[in-house]
């Protein structure tokens, strides 16, 4: 009896372990910035090079904060759906516009739609490493008290805005 | 012939290093700089360290290990510097903790398992050796390998 019933366990372990790996995603690296304070900037906006836009200008607001570049291809895909989140008003969304130029990024912005409040440069990629960025696009979600509470690598769909976004800043918005 | 030695020549060439060769004055920390950029790894590639990759993070996060070392940055300092970002998952070579012990042990166990396996094989397989073996088959067995020696002796003739 005994017999059969070692291999067989053993065979239950095995294939347990192997169904968990197979549902694993080995892209998604958990994030060490939750629940820390947003890294600092200091960044010049893209549609006014001379302004500059800090972490500190947004104190007291909920924001999203969306890594995008004109020559990535899956922030095309994101695109409609942070349009139709803009257009909602719910919460203040700002364009990290990664290693891009600022020409082609601001065309992308005219021929797509710019859902963004204000987005800023970040050609050489530093405000991307502090923020640990490995792929775009990638969001944060950042509470009043500029502390990071959410991030998602990839791009946004309908239902990830649905089921985790809205709620997500429902709830941060009712945070003092 | 010259061919096809040209085509392995061409095989075996593909050096991995990626293309941007960074000198620093001080050996030591060219010696830094070498061993940091083979034991981060590239996030984008995932399989490849940053000194291997040519991906645009793995150039700026080359980037960033050179100005750091350049600032006379300690290499303890530039590997928190990248863990506070991406985690340790940016390390190839994790540390030990809570989260990450299951990794370091699991192999140490498995060896144990296997050890303890292979002797309790090998011990029922002599027990049951004794066990089957009466006092007949042994005597047999001593008679047969006289046989077998006096045969080798004098050579089979027959």
């Amino acid at each position: 009896m005994l017999k059969f019933i070692i291999p067989l366990l053993l065979f239950i372990i095995l294939a347990v372990f192997l169904a968990l790996g197979l549902n694993l995603n080995p892209g998604e690296i958990p994030s060490p910035f939750i629940n820390k304070p947003a890294p600092n900037f200091s960044a010049p906006k893209l549609q006014a090079p001379e302004q500059k836009l800090m972490p500190a200008d947004l104190k007291g607001k909920v924001w999203l904060f969306n890594v995008w570049a004109s020559w990535c291809v899956s922030c095309r895909a994101e695109h409609p759906i942070l349009n139709q989140l803009a257009q909602q008003q719910a919460v203040v969304i700002v364009g990290l516009n990664y290693k891009d130029d600022p020409n082609d990024a601001q065309k992308w912005l005219d021929t797509l739609g710019n859902p963004y409040n204000v987005s800023i440069m970040d050609q050489d990629g530093r405000i991307g490493i502090d923020y640990g960025v490995y792929g775009v696009p990638e969001t944060f979600v950042i509470d009043k008290k500029g502390v990071i509470r959410y991030k998602h690598t990839g791009p946004v769909t309908a239902e990830d805005v649905q089921q985790i976004f809205l709620p997500l800043i429902a709830k941060l918005q009712a945070e003092p | 012939m010259k061919r096809l030695l040209f085509i392995f020549l061409l095989m075996v060439s593909g050096s991995s290093y990626a293309l941007d060769y960074r000198q620093l004055s001080d050996p030591k920390q060219q010696e830094s700089y070498e061993t940091l950029t083979s034991e981060l790894r590239c996030l984008v590639c995932q399989n490849q360290t940053i000194g291997d990759s040519n991906a645009e993070l793995a150039a700026d996060l080359r980037r960033q290990v050179y100005e750091m070392l350049e600032q006379g940055k300690s290499k303890e300092e530039i590997v928190q510097f990248m863990t506070d970002r991406y985690g340790d998952f940016v390390l190839y070579k994790p540390p030990f903790k809570g989260k990450t012990s299951v990794l370091w042990i699991a192999p140490v166990v498995f060896l144990l398992m296997g050890l303890i396996a292979v002797f309790v094989f090998i011990r029922r397989k002599k027990a049951a050796a004794i066990l089957h073996s009466d006092p007949g088959t042994l005597q047999r067995d001593v008679e047969k390998q006289k046989k077998i020696r006096s045969l080798l002796e004098k050579g089979d003739r027959s």
